[in-house]
């Protein structure tokens, strides 16, 4: 009998739950609304079900309970039954599908003036770029990709030397544009997934995928990796802040492009200094830790040497040549309040170490910063 | 034509010492009971592992112990070892093994040797996939989908030995399922005794035979796939490799695909699903049936559905890849497909539903777990119903819904009937029954405690809370309420994982101490029940094999004597014989 009070509290307790839980959709951001509208469909649909399936079970438990003298009934089949209930459930099947369908019909074809722009997934950070004033991506190819040339840009292709390129972690988006979005990856699989606007997409190295969308709603919102890509995948952080069109203009104005990128190679380090920025990337440390100040799964290095930083244990220190050490052979040792323990060790030279230290020296806070674009 | 296996004129060999009985042993039922005394001591360790993952996800941080990597280490072991090494092991090769001699009449399986050497390779699977947790870099922590270029690439942990081990392991595991699966299915379609039609097979038979042939068909593409990440792993060839810049360093792969690697996957991984989840169907149909005194409701359509099930269950797999980056035409077939597939498990649903509708109910342990599987199937069919859904997936895709769903139907549906099937048929095995109210206590701490878990779970995915997460701190979109919502699911996993051990304790406490059973205590109408001792001789029957004469739910049949009758009593003046194919096939006995 408890079963069949279980059965009942489960079917009452659910619906309360639904309608008093603090947890459901994020606001949405964006024009698919369709999805969520199908959503309920399903919902109610599939709701009514499980409300009909449980208090069935638990009327059919108590109402059927053995009791001395009374026999089960002998009904191998009953096909009028079983006919009904497979055309009903067909119905039912197809009431949520044709929805689904038809949206999903809008979702992979982009309308004609929708704007392009790439994202480009790494381990463990999101870069982006802008097609520039020729509308056109430049063409790029993944062996290009070097310290001076993050994106694999082809030099020689003429439309990609306008192309803007962001390598903040943030992306700027117009209001009330729709953009269609290309995804690739430059070595896992990872996924650019913005619950306000509900679309995703896997970013796949060796192929190009994508979605669209038209934000609705001004305002700042998360992004999250959302397919596994290693240590760093939930630390993969960024944001889309949506704007006006005229601040969005303003904004994009303010970006590098591939052309100024490329100019600004080289210049005033020292060998030793070089050394160590050529290492910085060779070795991944530029897949975590900025040099221009912009947010990470790691501390900026901007202004780093000669700070005083406050680790984990609540101690601080002021960080010098021993401390950089340290952090490279062994990370996880003393590792900076509010940062996560992933990053793997490092077996450098003396050598090597002296030359990533003689870099991080040279980004001096405030001083004519190394732009991000070097990455 | 059905034939004997041993006439009577052929002696049996019977094993003799220690070793042959108990350990080399060819016997199905003794190699039923290595499958899952290995299954459930693996699937411990998986338990272990979810307990240490809840512990970082409800009070993050605090335990130092657990860091990124060691908790993805956590997260794809347990998953492995659940879907594989417990679910698909203990109702293939321990239900399976058990059942389907005793239901079919047949004195053992058809390839005894190739049975036994099954188990052992199972075994070694076993030990080499364990023997992860030793290797330098320690096991591989990719996700239990294993994808590509991730899990062999640094930046993943146990991109070393991990991932070898690992592929391994599965290599051996398929072996073992493929010697056992070729038992199963041969020894279903060829050792039936006298009188026993495929119609009149329980639906345990039915559910396992099927799950066996879609296991037999789905296995190989794991082999493949595996072989082939292994060569990219080892011999640097690029099957799913692209051009890959890594940690500022170009890898020498080049052509590659990755998602090539999840189509060969989940051509294997979505039948993998059913393999688990058609025992389970056809186990929980003979459960409501007896402790219900009734036929299963509309059993010829409940054996189509099964094999429809299992057909469609080959064309649907490209729905774990909506958001792969594969050509979005896909989505318009696969969503339909899926969709599709959704008609004939509702009818199994449905039927449930009608074999109670009008029953003699009794509430025993086995029947209080159909009953939950029942509830917990609905819920995780239904929200798949979402998932299918093309556009739907879009946003849910990769989050805490999915998380739940699976695990609703994988993880709690199916295990409620593995209890309810152990409760079910220890006095058969043992010849001892179980604690009564220590399976209640079981029972109502495992159906709670798991729908506590879990229907709160579903909403963390409406939220968007992406899953494979080590720490959610710092987005702005997962309220604080998330955060707190996470700790009461430690706390319930924990709860339901202690209540595991008063399960434990009663087999082991029953198989010594049990009262005694009889040999049919439930007065079941199938031929397991009907063996001259309880527990089984070595080659079941005696003597002289069973004759069948009905299917096997001719229970509370008009006019008969009792309210069982079981499938070798012989049709008589009082006793009605009810199943419909005697009445419209007379004579025949194939």
């Amino acid at each position: 009998m408890a079963i069949a009070i279980v059965l009942v509290l489960i079917v009452v307790g659910s619906i309360l739950f639904h309608f008093l839980s603090p947890w459901w959709f994020t606001p949405l951001a964006s024009n698919w609304d369709q999805m969520d509208n199908t959503l309920i469909i399903t919902f109610v649909v599939t709701g009514v079900v499980f409300i009909g399936i449980n208090l069935f079970i638990a009327y059919a438990v108590f109402r059927f309970r053995h009791r001395e003298g009374r026999q089960a009934a002998y009904e191998p089949e009953n096909k009028k039954l079983e006919w009904w209930l497979i055309g009903l459930t067909s119905v039912g099947i197809a009431v949520m599908l044709a929805p689904g369908l038809i949206v999903y019909a809008e979702f992979v074809h982009a309308p004609k003036d929708a704007s392009v722009i790439e994202v480009v997934g790494q381990q463990w950070k999101w870069s982006f770029r802008f097609p520039g004033k020729d509308g056109v991506l430049g063409s790029v190819n993944p062996r290009l990709i070097s310290f001076d040339n993050p994106f694999g840009l082809n030099p020689d292709d003429p439309n990609g030397q306008d192309d803007v390129l962001v390598q903040s972690g943030e992306l700027h988006l117009p209001l009330d544009k729709p953009v269609r979005v290309l995804l690739r990856s430059k070595d896992v699989l990872h996924d650019f997934y913005v619950p306000h606007f509900r679309v995703k997409m896997d970013a796949v190295p060796g192929v190009l995928s994508g979605f669209w969308f038209t934000p609705t709603k001004p305002g700042r919102f998360d992004v999250a990796c959302a397919e596994f890509c290693g240590l760093g995948h939930h630390t993969m952080r960024s944001a889309v802040i949506v704007e006006e069109n005229r601040a969005f203009q303003q904004w994009l104005n303010a970006q590098t492009t591939f052309a100024r990128s490329s100019e600004q190679q080289g210049g005033t380090l020292s060998a030793l200094a070089q050394k160590g920025r050529e290492l910085a990337q060779a070795r991944g440390c530029r897949g975590c830790h900025s040099v221009d100040g912009s947010p990470g799964a790691g501390p900026t290095w901007k202004g780093l040497f000669g700070k005083t930083e406050t680790l984990a244990d609540s101690s601080t220190i002021v960080v010098d040549e021993d401390y950089l050490k340290t952090s490279i052979l062994q990370p996880n040792a003393a590792i900076v309040e509010g940062y996560p323990a992933i990053m793997p060790p490092y077996d450098l030279s003396g050598e090597e170490l002296d030359a990533l230290i003689e870099y991080t020296k040279t980004l001096q806070a405030g001083a004519g910063s190394e732009a991000e674009s070097s990455e | 034509m059905t034939h004997a296996i041993h006439t009577e004129a052929e002696p049996l060999h019977e094993p003799r010492s220690f070793w042959t009985k108990y350990v080399w042993s060819q016997d199905h039922k003794v190699i039923a009971i290595q499958y899952t005394v290995t299954a459930f001591a693996v699937g411990l360790v998986a338990l272990v592992l979810s307990w240490l993952m809840r512990l970082q996800l409800g009070f993050p941080g605090v335990f130092s112990f657990i860091d990124p990597g060691t908790y993805y280490q956590m997260v794809t072991m347990h998953g492995m070892i659940m879907v594989i090494y417990l679910l698909t092991a203990i109702f293939l090769g321990g239900f399976g093994n058990y059942l389907i001699p005793l239901m079919v009449g047949a004195r053992d399986m058809v390839f005894p040797f190739v049975n036994m050497l099954s188990y052992w390779a199972y075994l070694l699977s076993v030990l080499v996939l364990m023997a992860s947790f030793f290797v330098p870099g320690g096991p591989t922590g990719a996700g239990w989908t294993l994808y590509p270029p991730q899990a062999i690439l640094e930046g993943t942990p146990g991109s070393g030995w991990g991932i070898i081990l690992m592929l391994v392991s599965l290599v051996l595991f398929i072996v073992a399922a493929t010697m056992g699966g070729l038992n199963y299915v041969t020894t279903v379609l060829q050792a039936r005794t006298r009188g026993m039609t495929l119609m009149r097979m329980p639906l345990s038979v039915w559910g396992i035979f099927m799950a066996t042939i879609l296991a037999l068909l789905a296995f190989p593409a794991l082999f493949v796939g595996g072989i082939m990440m292994l060569f990219d792993r080892v011999a640097g060839s690029s099957f799913f490799m692209p051009a890959i810049v890594s940690m500022g360093k170009h890898l020498n792969y080049e052509g590659g695909s990755p998602v090539l690697f999840q189509h060969i996957f989940w051509f294997f991984g979505h039948p993998e699903v059913y393999i688990v989840a058609l025992p389970a169907f056809g186990i929980v149909s003979d459960l409501i049936a007896t402790h219900a005194r009734k036929n299963i409701f509309g059993y010829r359509i409940m054996v189509w559905a099964i094999v429809i099930i299992g057909v469609l269950s080959f064309v649907v797999w490209a729905h774990h890849m909506y958001v792969s980056g594969m050509n979005p035409y896909f989505g318009f077939f696969f969503a339909t497909t899926t969709l599709i597939i959704a008609v004939p498990t509702a009818i199994k649903v449905y039927n449930w539903m009608l074999t109670l509708w009008r029953g003699d109910i009794h509430l025993t342990v086995p029947m209080l777990f159909a009953i939950a599987f029942v509830s917990t199937f609905a819920i995780g069919g239904l929200t798949g119903l979402f998932l299918g859904n093309v556009v739907i997936d879009v946003p849910l895709s990769d989050t805490y819904f999915v998380v739940a769903h699976f695990h609703m139907v994988m993880g709690v549906s199916p295990i409620l009937v593995v209890f309810g099937g152990i409760y079910h048929w220890f006095p058969k095995i043992t010849g001892r029954m179980m604690d009564d109210r220590l399976g209640k206590i079981h029972f109502w701490v495992t159906f709670l405690g798991t729908y506590a878990i879990y229907f709160p779970m579903h909403y963390l995915g409406f939220l968007g809370m992406p899953r494979r997460y080590y720490a959610y701190d710092g987005y702005d979109f997962i309220p604080s309420s998330a955060h707190d919502l996470n700790t009461f699911i430690s706390l319930t996993a924990w709860a339901v994982g202690l209540a595991q051990l008063a399960f434990l304790y009663n087999m082991a406490r029953s198989a010594i101490k049990g009262a005694h059973a009889g040999s049919n205590p439930w007065r079941a109408t199938t031929l397991e029940w009907q063996t001259p001792e309880t527990p089984p001789r070595h080659g079941n029957w005696g003597p002289v094999l069973p004759v069948v004469y009905r299917w096997a739910y001719d229970y509370s049949v008009p006019g008969a004597d009792q309210d069982f009758l079981p499938q070798n009593r012989p049709p008589d003046d009082a006793g009605a014989v009810g199943d419909l194919t005697v009445q419209r096939v007379e004579g025949s006995v194939s």
